[in-house]
């Protein structure tokens, strides 16, 4: 699709971000690079894709908006012309996409002063990664059952408890947690802090094995955790508040501190197609043949157009009812239409399918097979797609609250 | 060109959507309507000719708002305005299940566009209402599957044969025609009072519209009525049957929002098990899957209508796109309002059907979701 209209300031700074990326376009590492950040593993693969981070950062394409004091750039608007153009020249993704994507802008909205000078700046550059700890084991879609207690001690909190699903940890130095200072009110009893997890005394990172076999997700116990009451974001009791900022962003409804590069989902539809013409079916015939297929594919690529023109649509307030309508669909459609993009492919490998990663006659490496499974992950994160209906429905169609 | 960020959907676009919004609403409201195209299920269904439902005052009033000729160029005395504006346009007579050529003169004016009938649009201007008669009775897309042939009789050409499927047929004042000419395709402007033109109107499930056959015997039609020839009578429908999808597609994605918002009241105020039956969700998901369907259809929609508007090239693809997404999105849409609106949904007296049938006729015509996804494909076999 040709460019659409920028401003002069906009184009020039797209032209900028267009001849950087072409011109520092990293070499393609020697070991295998994931799908997407949450699911990277390996030392090689963190430094690899911190580096790139780190001069995506230094030439303005990370915290494009953020203010220069807190090591953004100071610009407006323009981060989504930065994550377009990452995007576009197929770069890899940021590694450090908690932080960016969920801790910053909640540390922006809610944070001290003293806090965003201290945690925002090393955010940025990759030189500290983020991750979340939210769910519990006993508080998944019903969020505000978190029971992980923190009691004050003098000006320290104690923090305990159990968090799952924790994506990054492994490499973590600070988590944004949400936990329980009161067991009064459900909702009023949550606080949220900041809390150190590499090397922080009584803080234990166990892998989780997820159906792929890999790991790349960790539960996290804490034990008698001593955090100082300055790591605490916004009042207590306001925990709630807070962890609305943080969903916002992670399900995609506001721009965070950066993201693009990783393969577009314009390029997952491309692939699948080539993959359909390079399948031999019977009868010197390709899976692209069978027009069952062919229609399944550009259904996948209507979707994936849909998204698009969708995301560009949110930002005509002419062509909008309600501000929140297109961008709370923004995770549900994304992680329902990577998942079937990797179902299709399967369907197009037919028996080679069940070939994985590992396997040298497996298509496409054997990535399809562990994308499908992998995109469960999509779909349940950040609220499961049941309670994305739920919140479409509750709070766009005024439908009566399920709970 | 460059696309706009914006669609192109500045203050005019807006102005144009707002007033017909509300002029639709304030001049045919449910229960005008109803009992415009709804009082009676006998007449609907069995006449022997199945009746008109035309408020001509609701017509006049449209054409004196300027909507025939929104997208008539403005040397042919129209307002001169693009596909954003026209699709809008569609999509609040969708969304009001407007009885009316309105939709069959919008798409007609492209058609007459790309040929460059000046006088022919210049009658639209002026408040004629004018429809498509370009297919066979396959219905298919292409051109030269059209069951009227041309023969030339001096400078005048002759017209025999039938149309099928042509839109608003009575209502029309003049047909834009597709015949065939040995291998050529003609193009042609045909008074449908001219002598030899016979109406043979269909009997059709929506209420909010005419359709028919229109058989011509020998007519004859001056050279001046001859619009395009040939490759240019090509160019002309291929260049504008993009615009022809985009703007079914909205009106679809009007009607669908009707539909949704319809629901979706229901479900707020319905009770069951002492409870708003949108509590449930097994009745509220699938109401959320309905709005998220109009969504990527809406988006596509205008989508498309900007890129024919501001770089056609881009403009099949996205147009093939929208109207397979308004098409799958209202199909869907239509069945779960019938359902979720439960036994009341299901009878005559609910106003749901009313939209309902209009989507159902809009799903098909000039081809479904599943035959846009064929041509598209072919669009990325290169």
């Amino acid at each position: 699709m040709a460019e659409r209209v920028d401003t002069p300031e906009q184009a020039e700074f797209r032209e900028h971000c267009r001849r950087w990326l072409s011109e520092n376009r990293p070499a393609p590492p020697t070991f295998r690079l994931p799908l997407s950040a949450i699911e990277v593993m390996t030392e090689d693969q963190r430094r690899y894709l911190c580096d790139w981070q780190n001069k995506c950062h230094a030439a303005g394409l990370v915290g494009t908006d953020y203010p220069k004091e807190y090591g953004g750039h100071g610009y407006k608007g323009f981060q989504s012309i930065a994550s377009q153009e990452m995007g576009r020249a197929g770069v890899p993704y940021m590694v450090n996409v908690i932080g960016l994507g969920m801790a910053a802008p909640t540390i922006l909205v809610h944070g001290t002063e003293e806090q965003k000078r201290r945690y925002l700046p090393p955010l940025l550059s990759a030189d500290e990664i983020w991750c979340q700890g939210f769910s519990e084991p006993g508080a998944g879609s019903d969020l505000a059952n978190v029971q992980a207690p923190a009691v004050r001690d003098g000006d320290n909190w104690v923090i305990n408890g159990h968090k799952v699903w924790t994506s990054l940890a492994h490499f973590a130095s600070w988590m944004i947690m949400l936990v329980r200072t009161s067991t009064a009110d459900k909702y009023g009893g949550l606080s949220y802090f900041i809390v150190p997890i590499r090397g922080a005394k009584g803080v234990t990172v166990r892998p989780l094995i997820k159906i792929t076999g890999e790991t790349g997700f960790n539960e996290v116990l804490f034990e008698d955790v001593v955090v100082p009451d300055s790591l605490r974001l916004d009042e207590v009791g306001k925990g709630w508040t807070v962890a609305m900022t943080t969903l916002t962003y992670e399900r995609g409804a506001a721009e965070g501190a950066g993201s693009g590069g990783g393969v577009s989902l314009d390029e997952r539809v491309r692939s699948l197609v080539r993959l359909a013409k390079a399948t031999r079916r019977g009868g010197g015939k390709t899976a692209w043949d069978d027009a069952v297929l062919r229609d399944k594919i550009m259904k996948l690529a209507i979707r994936s157009e849909g998204l698009r023109q969708s995301a560009r649509r949110a930002r005509v307030p002419g062509l909008i009812e309600d501000p929140m309508r297109l961008p709370l669909q923004q995770k549900l459609l994304t992680s329902e239409l990577m998942q079937d993009l990797a179902a299709v492919a399967l369907e197009i490998e037919g028996a080679a399918a069940s070939l994985y990663v590992g396997d040298d006659r497996a298509p496409d490496g054997g990535q399809w097979p562990l994308a499908y499974l992998n995109s469960y992950g999509f779909t349940i994160a950040a609220g499961s797609n049941e309670i994305q209906r739920n919140i479409l429905g509750e709070r766009v169609l005024g439908l009566a609250k399920s709970k | 060109m460059a696309q706009p960020k914006d669609f192109g959907f500045g203050a005019d676009e807006q102005m144009v959507r707002d007033q017909a919004r509300r002029f639709l609403k304030d001049n045919l409201p449910v229960d005008r309507l109803r009992t415009l195209v709804a009082r009676d299920h006998h007449e609907a269904y069995e006449s022997d000719v199945q009746p008109v439902y035309q408020d001509e005052k609701l017509w006049a009033s449209a054409v004196e708002l300027g909507w025939t000729g929104l997208g008539v160029p403005v040397q042919a005395g129209g307002a001169g305005m693009g596909l954003v504006a026209v699709a809008a346009l569609a999509e609040e007579a969708g969304r009001a299940a407007l009885p009316s050529p309105l939709v069959s003169t919008l798409c007609a004016t492209e058609v007459l566009k790309a040929a460059g009938a000046a006088a022919a649009l210049e009658r639209i201007a002026g408040g004629q209402a004018a429809s498509l008669a370009i297919s066979g009775q396959a219905a298919s897309q292409e051109f030269a599957d059209t069951e009227v042939e041309a023969s030339d009789r001096g400078s005048a050409v002759v017209l025999s044969g039938t149309s099928y499927f042509v839109q608003d047929a009575r209502k029309a004042a003049f047909f834009v025609v597709v015949a065939r000419a040995g291998k050529d395709l003609v193009l042609a402007a045909v008074d449908a009072d001219a002598p030899g033109v016979s109406i043979d109107p269909d009997r059709i499930v929506d209420l909010t519209r005419d359709q028919a056959s229109v058989v011509f015997a020998n007519v004859e039609v001056a050279a001046s009525a001859v619009l395009a020839r040939g490759a240019a009578a090509e160019q002309a429908l291929a260049k504008s049957f993009p615009a022809l999808l985009t703007i079914v597609a909205a009106d679809l994605c009007g009607a669908s929002e009707w539909l949704l918002q319809t629901t979706a009241e229901y479900a707020r105020t319905r009770k069951q098990f002492d409870r708003p039956i949108g509590f449930f969700q097994a009745v509220k998901h699938p109401i959320v899957n309905m709005m998220v369907d109009i969504d990527r259809a809406r988006s596509l929609v205008y989508a498309a209508a900007c890129a024919i508007d501001s770089e056609p090239e881009g403009g099949e693809r996205l147009a093939r796109m929208a109207k397979a997404a308004a098409s799958d999105a209202a199909a869907f849409v239509a069945g779960r309002a019938i359902q979720l609106h439960g036994g009341i949904g299901f009878t005559w007296e609910c106003d749901v059907h009313i939209w309902v049938k209009r989507a159902q006729h809009n799903q098909f015509l000039y081809g479904d979701g599943t035959c846009q996804r064929a041509r598209l494909a072919e669009m990325f076999e290169a």
